[in-house]
């Protein structure tokens, strides 16, 4: 009889634990292609700027803006408000399939609209109004995944549980490199940047991915939680009335944002996407060695999202969260300081190897609307001993007196042809590092990462455990998207502008590193306020 | 601990309007510097800036408020008090 018992209670146990795994699997995999869907727009903004929206018409310029800031900004928290609400009424399982269809829709249809070239004025309309969907889904995705998944978890386990969501926005962003990434090396840069071209993949592959997760979460039942609070008749009539216009609530959604969220979201979007520009733009690493920095290092940071989910349920969230923040504030300006020195070219010069450095051969394109103008190239690569290679590429605008005469070598060309020559040639730097240079960028990247596994690890458990079940999503919801959203999101426009402050006349090019204030800032006021005000006492079963 | 919360309550009351003023600035200084072929593209980022800003600058303010009003001196420990 004893043994039957045991028997019977493993076999609940084992049901128990294959019900949370398909209840994580089944948000996360959701979860992970909104992140995918979002970033992919984000990753390809060149291309989607060029054929969209054009340089030289001023008020597409306009249109862009709108889709990059008012997406992030205004439309995220607002999608947080408008689901949140909902999730709170009718359920958390409808509404975080709603947000799915919204989101993979518009992302397939963004793949679909021709370019500024073929039918002018709608492109850009049709864009940006599909970007800003997209942003009010993601708004509303995240909250009803965490809660969804939070109200499933076993008491004290919340943190473990709930760090499986959290891994979604990092391995999102490693799907959608790789897949632009495995496009763009099997097209070419040409043919993957065409109206037509590769570049639009990402976006189709979005809608076979959304298929599968729509199939898995209508599969899911609600909330066992909510399922209980309806039962009772205890759901809330009014979600955002009881959220923000309540004082006993609402304290609560300021201390989460000021005092966590806010530090999270720029640590998270520092490590994440400043550290990809920084390396880019900066740095001048070409374009496939830095994403492959990014995806090696997120790949092997991706394990410690869990770690610390589950180390949270140990010793709670708020010192995780807050030596995250703290381990930020002191060491980003040394982390990037080193991605400086590890790439620059000064002081190497006893390394140049001469048996690899080339000039290449001169090459001649004519303009496409202006038969007179041409385009002379030459690119000049200086490789290193231990195997970096540093790329000049410099490009001469001539405008002839004639029609250029592809037959004629340039260096033959008559001078008096030249009517004018621009004053300075466009000058393209990227290096590829060596190898072992390229794994201390990966390690620095890695360390970036881990301090975002810190900080974004225990969050949803964090977030949830603050909020009574009736108004949980709508009141996590909008916290979170203001910290990721709007201050995260800053991250790149706010460091530039401080880089901007920092330009002289002795030095044209500013103080690289002054960018880094501002998330430096941030995270460290968010320290402050969460060490001052945040309790690391929480009950282990939240059941309210 | 609480005497520490209501009193840095003070500084978050004095730097969300410090913080919008400093925000207003730049938008004025980046617009009037802006070349004329960009400068309605710098409004509308400001303008978004300011927008999404003001409203966080004062839910700042409120923060601090409540923090000198002693509304954190004890936080929710169990589900009874969430």
């Amino acid at each position: 009889m004893n043994t039957h018992l045991q028997t019977n209670y493993k076999m609940s146990q084992e049901k128990k634990q294959n019900n949370i795994a398909f209840v994580i699997g089944a948000s996360s995999v959701g979860t992970l292609i909104e992140w995918y869907d979002f970033y992919i727009f984000g990753m390809l903004a060149t291309i989607i700027s060029k054929q969209f929206f054009p340089a030289n018409a001023g008020t597409a310029a306009l249109l862009s803006t709108l889709a990059i800031f008012a997406a992030g900004f205004i439309v995220r928290p607002f999608g947080a408000l408008v689901f949140g609400r909902l999730g709170d009424l009718i359920g958390r399982k409808h509404t975080f399939l709603l947000t799915l269809i919204l989101m993979g829709g518009s992302t397939f249809a963004i793949g679909l609209v021709p370019g500024y070239a073929t039918i002018g004025w709608a492109a850009p309309i049709l864009v940006l109004i599909l970007r800003l969907l997209q942003g009010l889904a993601l708004g509303g995705e995240y909250g009803g995944a965490a809660t969804y998944v939070a109200e499933h978890a076993p008491a004290g386990q919340r943190g473990f549980w709930t760090s499986w969501i959290q891994t979604t926005a990092t391995l999102g962003l490693f799907l959608a490199l790789g897949i632009i990434i495995l496009i763009r090396s099997n097209q070419g840069v040409e043919k993957f940047s065409a109206e037509w071209g590769g570049w639009r993949y990402p976006f189709w592959i979005s809608i076979l991915l959304v298929g599968v997760s729509i199939l898995i979460r209508m599969r899911m039942s609600e909330s066992p939680m909510f399922t209980k609070l309806k039962s009772e008749g205890k759901t809330s009539t009014n979600p955002l009335k009881e959220s923000f216009g309540q004082k006993r609530n609402f304290k609560m959604v300021l201390l989460a944002l000021f005092g966590a969220v806010m530090g999270q979201g720029v640590v998270w979007y520092t490590g994440q996407f400043y550290a990809q520009s920084f390396i880019e733009t900066v740095c001048k690493i070409e374009f496939i060695q830095s994403r492959n920095i990014m995806l090696v290092a997120i790949l092997m940071a991706t394990p410690c999202f869990v770690l610390f989910g589950w180390l949270s349920d140990k010793v709670g969230r708020k010192w995780i969260m807050l030596f995250g923040m703290l381990a930020a504030v002191f060491t980003y300006r040394p982390i990037y300081q080193q991605f400086l020195t590890i790439s620059s070219v000064q002081n190497r010069a006893d390394k140049i190897d001469l048996t690899k450095t080339v000039a290449s051969a001169v090459k001649v394109k004519t303009d496409e609307k202006d038969a007179n103008k041409i385009f002379v190239t030459q690119n000049f690569d200086t490789a290193y001993t231990d195997g970096a290679v540093f790329k000049y590429t410099k490009t001469d605008t001539l405008v002839l007196g004639a029609t250029y005469n592809a037959l004629v070598s340039i260096d033959s060309l008559n001078p008096s042809l030249i009517v004018s020559k621009s004053a300075k040639p466009n000058v393209v730097i990227e290096k590829i590092l060596g190898n072992s240079d390229y794994w201390s960028m990966i390690w620095l990247v890695f360390i970036q990462i881990v301090y975002v596994t810190m900080v974004y690890g225990p969050i949803a458990a964090f977030l949830v455990e603050m909020f009574p079940t009736k108004i949980r999503y709508t009141s996590m919801s909008l916290p979170y998207h203001i910290g990721n959203g709007v201050f995260g999101g800053l991250v790149p426009f706010l460091g530039t502008l401080i880089v901007e402050f920092t330009k002289t006349a002795e030095n044209p090019k500013g103080d690289s590193l002054a960018g880094l204030w501002y998330p430096i800032g941030v995270a460290a006021v968010c320290f402050i306020i969460g060490l001052i005000y945040l309790n690391n006492k929480m009950d282990k079963n939240v059941m309210d | 601990m609480n005497t520490i919360k209501k009193l840095s309550g003070y500084i978050w009351m004095l730097m969300a309007p410090l913080l919008i003023l400093f925000l207003l600035s730049q938008a004025i200084q980046k617009i009037s510097t802006a070349a004329e072929a960009v400068k309605s593209n710098v409004i509308l980022q400001w303008a978004i800036i300011l927008l999404i800003f003001t409203p966080i600058c004062i839910g700042f303010f409120i923060f601090g408020k409540y923090a000198i009003a002693g509304e954190y001196d004890h936080l929710p420990e169990s589900s009874e008090e969430v």
